[in-house]
């Protein structure tokens, strides 16, 4: 791989967008695509193909045999409510490879005691999140169970597109909720992106245990599924 | 990073290509049954034999990085498949019984 090659996929990989390295195992020739210059592509079908996918693997392009590596942004996991489950999924879904940000206006919950070493926005999520960008490489919680700061942070995930969006609370919570988007003017099968009552059911009990059941569903929506586009 | 079990690897030879040191990067493209890392997984190795990150559950990156250094030398890349794990070659066998192979290019 040539260095000039190398260091255009590592500015993309930091821009947080999707690229593609073609590589002729026979000869060497290699070529970097950026998922912006996929679209006027000749192979465009093929090429989207990786990228909703995801995953690398050989490719037939215009007759020739290619390798295809994908390279997708990292996951983001962003959480409202610095409460006790955030606690325990901070660090867990740290270790999966998700890159974590905590938002929760109410100082005395966003602490660094409580969440040491973690990104932890002490602000309304109507400030913090257009700071930190949600997109659909995005996954997104609300786990405060006050909808003064769940609901702003919910309409900006659905805004967004973040290919998982997950809120704690009752299914009779969630029906007030629904309720209440719905009065915001999410369409029915926006709303529906929602999963809640939020994670696996894998019987889950301590915080530690819906943080597990949490992180468990967003990979599940994130591997099982086709990645969103 | 979604690398993350671990470090970033491009970016760690991205660094050390641009310090002037010699860098191959290796890259699983293809797998069959049970292999450890999945098409798409790199390794970087510089002249010296250091490397980062990994193609296999550490059972052939010994094998790799020997060939990395070579790969270094001789600037041209080369696809090397490793199988089950047998008497003649267990030195480079997955144990796990999957195959593998791995492209290895200079980085230049």
């Amino acid at each position: 791989m040539r260095l000039e090659l190398l260091q255009r996929l590592n500015e993309a990989r930091a821009a947080r967008e999707a690229a593609i390295v073609l590589t002729d195992l026979a000869s060497g020739g290699q070529d970097l695509l950026l998922e912006r210059q996929v679209e006027a592509h000749i192979e465009r079908e093929a090429l989207e193909t990786l990228l909703r996918n995801g995953r690398s693997g050989s490719v037939e392009l215009g007759g020739t045999a290619l390798f295809a590596g994908v390279y997708l942004p990292p996951v983001k996991l962003v959480c409202i409510g610095a409460v006790h489950i955030s606690q325990a999924l901070a660090p867990m879904a740290r270790l999966v490879g998700l890159d974590v940000t905590i938002v929760d206006p109410r100082e005395a919950f966003a602490t660094t005691e409580r969440f040491q070493g973690v990104d932890l926005r002490a602000e309304w999520p109507d400030v913090a999140l257009p700071e930190i960008g949600l997109d659909r490489w995005s996954a997104f919680c609300a786990l405060t169970h006050d909808p003064k700061i769940d609901d702003p942070g919910l309409h900006a995930a659905l805004r967004a597109g973040c290919f998982y969006i997950g809120a704690l609370g009752s299914r009779k919570t969630h029906g007030r909720r629904v309720e209440r988007l719905t009065e915001a003017g999410f369409a029915a099968d926006e709303i529906a992106r929602i999963h809640a009552p939020i994670g696996l059911p894998i019987g889950a009990q301590s915080p530690s245990e819906i943080a597990l059941s949490i992180l468990s569903e967003i990979t599940a929506v994130r591997r099982l599924k086709p990645q969103p586009r | 990073m979604n690398e993350a079990e671990g470090d970033d690897v491009l970016a760690i030879a991205q660094g050390w290509r641009s310090e002037g040191r010699e860098v191959a990067l290796a890259t699983v493209v293809e797998t069959w049954g049970s292999a450890p890392r999945p098409v798409g997984s790199h390794l970087v190795i510089d002249g010296e034999g250091n490397f980062m990150g990994s193609v296999s559950g550490g059972c052939v990156e010994g094998a790799v990085i020997a060939e990395a250094i070579d790969v270094i030398g001789t600037g041209q890349p080369k696809t090397l498949s490793f199988g089950v794990a047998d008497e003649t070659a267990w030195e480079v066998g997955l144990s796990c019984g999957g195959r593998i192979s791995v492209y290895v290019e200079p980085v230049s």
